[in-house]
């Protein structure tokens, strides 16, 4: 087990030196004239230009500009973005934010999504099942975009229930109707995922041998289906905790949560590299990180799996 | 803004006597003057007098600071900070300040922190976005330096000449001479954007050296004072500044709330959770005056979108055929159907917020009349294939297509619209004289004059006069009226200059923006300037 872990651990580090370089890569190509797109509409100063590309190193190959920015990743220094400010200054404030918000949203998927989808799948064909059935199609077929600006007018502005936004330094209350919307989506994939596989499961072998020896509903239902259920489910949340965080955008723009999303598009907009790459890092440690959760796991839910 | 001055008026006398009655505590018209408004903001790019050019820093540096001069109703500069504004030759300009004005640490504003602002803008090396603002005043070139392989180049800029204007001389502790480098009757009018605000000894590290973290709690000179530091993402908060000797603003403070996106702001206003809302997005202002009803406002911005032809080229020179193509858009309908009335109609070369805007100068040229404008388009052989160039990075294509569409229908042509990825791309073909045919601008105005719209955009010489247009009549005029004796005289010159533009049409006026702006029913009083900030010495909050 401790061997493989570490295995692992070092394969992230290729792994994370290899994404750098390549969204690094990426950026540089794609870079234009990262002044103008930062002044939009209105003509840059030929001082300013000077001065600023000394300063970025924006006149330098590719290669040159990623040993900078490697040489201060080293030293602990992200580099600033174009407005000069610091770039760890910048993800000290969005991180909070976005981890709060993906975490609360994964918890209501998870919550809702597993319990009706346990309830739909143990009474299939009834009201319940086809209600949700319905419902979960509504949501996947809702896009976000949709979806977040309805439920802030309907509940933020017309009924009062939440805050119609949750600001720079949101609490719990305000994240609540946020989270929501980001997890619908999550809840109802979570929710057909683990309706389909209790369905399957409670028609198993070892679920009747269980029911044959006389064990207590509750017990079978618990144990025995939704433990063995939960293996694919498991691996849907792993993958889905990245995309909450690097996918606000939406969410983050309607309920002015600034966060990981909004600076991510900030920095493609205005190709400033460094601030890009600065947060794809974290987001690429945040999707091995889950991932190896996820992998450990499975041999927590699943005795039959070991890892030498 | 004369109606809604009226408007005001009325209200404030009715709120005073029911003050004095005295008869319900729910009275929603009491003025509570220690109430703090919350404005929303974008992001600041940055929070210095020299380096803000975008709304949000300069929102904010108006709270902070104190102009020289301010605009009374028609857009004439009348002195502010400063005592008096005067010049006989208007190339020496002798500066006159109040006494009295304090910066918030308690330090008394001279001469000297203007002189030290304005040459630490000027300087090249500290490459500040507003130090072009002083590119009139004597010595200026002196304190640049071009880089002579230009910026993408390996060598370096050398150090320039000088590190000081030579034109900014100070008299005595109040009053300082601003020599410029030729006459210019209407420098006044430019003293009162935020360029020219003044910088205390504190923000100095060295001398010719503003703290890095200066912009991060600035000291000005102005009615209110911050309160804690910016806080990037979140807000800036300010609290009213009682060394003030100027109109005291009629609330304790305001909390500038940053939003990522304007339709969270108007999602806030809806529920009284934010108090203005400076402009309000374009997809909810058909909804917005039932949303809002009188909370609800519009006014002249500064902003000029039109249409320019390339006028070297054979196909445009003629310039019956660029009446022609004006003739054929509608702009009232896309400003409907495509802006939802959140822009007006432009028909004249300069906006409604500087002093000597005349309505509709266009004239003819810009009434549409599909049948006349097909028949003049005949007559003066127009080409049968017409493109429409514009940038993609910026909300045109739907307007852009619009006209297109339109000049299809009403010409007979075959119009195409190409987009460019960036604005820079555009202009660099227009430059190189790439054909692109007809290509869509956008023109903010520097200061509140004429001057700003008509000398950088049609002079020969402009800076951004990128179709070609020369026409020495149209040049000599703008001498004469930078050099007027009066204010009134020069704007008597350009207006006559702005007539010529009219009859030859080197581009054609589409547009000018407006400020579409919304409050909670928390505040009154709620007006936006020329600059399109929110005027914080007039907006109440109600107790």
């Amino acid at each position: 087990m401790a061997r493989y872990i570490i295995r692992r651990l070092l394969q992230m580090v290729v792994t994370f030196i290899g994404t750098t370089f390549v969204v690094y890569a990426l950026m540089f190509a794609n870079q234009n004239d990262p002044l103008q797109a930062l002044a939009g509409d209105r003509p840059v100063s030929d001082n300013v230009r000077q001065v600023l590309t000394e300063q970025y190193h924006l006149d330098d190959p590719f290669l040159v500009q990623y040993a900078y920015y490697m040489k201060g990743l080293l030293t602990g220094d992200l580099g600033r973005t174009l407005t000069g400010r610091p770039i760890g200054d910048v993800m000290a404030d969005a991180w909070p934010n976005t981890i709060k918000l993906a975490l609360l949203a994964l918890f209501f998927a998870a919550l809702f999504g597993i319990g009706a989808g346990l309830v739909a799948g143990l009474r299939r064909g009834t009201v319940f099942d086809n209600t949700t059935l319905a419902l979960t199609l509504v949501v996947v077929g809702l896009p976000i975009i949709v979806l977040a600006p309805i439920a802030q007018l309907v509940f933020g502005v017309k009924l009062g229930w939440f805050p119609t936004t949750a600001g720079a330094r949101p609490d719990l209350y305000g994240l609540i109707l946020p989270a929501l919307v980001l997890g619908a989506a999550s809840t109802a994939t979570i929710l057909r995922l683990t309706r389909t596989s209790v369905a399957e499961n409670v028609r198993a072998d070892y679920v009747r041998t269980a029911r044959a020896k006389g064990l207590a509903v509750r017990r079978v239902v618990s144990v025995h289906v939704l433990r063995n259920s939960l293996i694919p489910v498991i691996t849907l949340i792993g993958v889905d905790l990245g995309n909450l965080m690097a996918g606000a955008i939406v969410t983050e723009g309607v309920f002015n949560i600034p966060g990981v999303g909004s600076k991510l598009l900030l920095g493609i907009q205005t190709e400033d590299g460094p601030l890009v790459v600065g947060f794809v890092s974290v987001l690429v440690i945040v999707f091995l990180v889950t991932n190896l959760l996820v992998d450990l796991l499975y041999a927590v839910l699943d005795p039959r799996i070991r890892y030498e | 803004m004369q109606v809604r001055r009226l408007i005001a008026g009325t209200v404030v006398p009715l709120a005073v006597t029911a003050g004095l009655v005295g008869c319900n505590s729910g009275d929603s018209a009491k003025v509570d003057p220690d109430g703090v408004v919350s404005i929303q903001i974008a992001e600041p790019q940055h929070m210095t007098p020299a380096n803000s050019n975008d709304a949000s820093g300069i929102q904010v540096l108006s709270a902070l600071f104190a102009p020289l001069v301010s605009y009374d109703d028609s857009f004439k500069p009348v002195p502010d900070a400063a005592e008096s504004v005067e010049s006989q030759d208007h190339k020496t300009w002798t500066i006159k300040l109040k006494d009295g004005y304090t910066f918030h640490n308690g330090e008394k504003v001279t001469a000297d922190n203007y002189i030290d602002a304005w040459n630490y803008a000027a300087y090249g090396p500290n490459a500040q976005n507003n130090g072009f603002f002083f590119s009139r005043i004597g010595g200026y070139a002196a304190t640049q330096s071009k880089d002579p392989d230009g910026a993408e180049g390996p060598e370096k800029a050398p150090t320039p000449k000088a590190k000081t204007m030579s034109g900014l001389k100070k008299v005595d502790d109040l009053t300082f001479q601003v020599t410029l480098s030729a006459p210019f009757t209407e420098f006044e009018t430019m003293l009162g954007y935020s360029a020219f605000y003044p910088l205390p000894k504190a923000a100095f590290s060295a001398p010719g050296v503003v703290k890095e973290d200066f912009e991060s709690a600035p000291i000005g000179n102005g009615p209110f004072m911050m309160n804690g530091k910016w806080e990037h993402d979140a807000k800036v908060e300010v609290a009213k500044y009682d060394g003030y000797p100027g109109a005291k603003p009629k609330v304790g403070g305001v909390e500038f709330r940053i939003y990522l996106q304007p339709s969270a702001a108007y999602a806030d206003v809806l529920s009284d959770n934010l108090d203005v809302i400076p402009q309000i997005p374009t997809e909810s202002i058909p909804t917005a005056p039932d949303d809002l009803g009188d909370r609800f406002q519009r006014s002249s911005a500064s902003q000029f979108q039109f249409l320019a032809f390339p006028t070297f080229e054979q196909e445009f020179s003629n310039p019956d055929v660029r009446k022609a193509i004006s003739k054929a858009i509608d702009r009232d309908e896309i400003v409907r159907s495509v802006f939802k009335g959140s822009q007006q109609s432009a028909r004249s070369f300069v906006s409604p917020v500087v002093a000597g805007y005349r309505e509709n100068t266009c004239g003819d040229a810009c009434e549409f009349n599909p049948q006349a404008a097909k028949q003049l388009y005949q007559q003066a052989g127009g080409p049968s294939k017409i493109t429409l160039s514009y940038n993609s990075d910026g909300p045109h294509k739907d307007w852009i297509d619009a006209t297109c569409n339109q000049l299809n229908a009403n010409l007979g042509v075959e119009c195409t619209a190409v987009p460019e990825a960036k604005i820079a791309d555009l202009l660099d073909k227009v430059e190189a004289k790439t054909p692109v045919g007809i290509f869509r601008l956008g023109w903010i105005m520097d200061y509140p004059s004429m001057e700003s719209y008509l000398n950088p955009l049609y002079s020969t010489t402009g800076s951004s006069n990128y179709y070609g247009y020369s026409n020495g009549d149209f040049d000599r005029l703008l001498e004469e009226g930078s050099k007027a004796a009066t204010q009134e005289e020069s704007i008597k010159k350009y207006q006559q200059a702005e007539d010529i533009l009219a009859r030859e049409l080197p581009v054609i006026p589409l547009r000018f923006t407006q400020n579409n702006f919304g409050y909670s029913t928390r505040v009154q009083n709620v007006v936006v300037d020329l600059f399109s900030r929110i005027d914080l010495t007039q907006i109440e909050v109600l107790g």
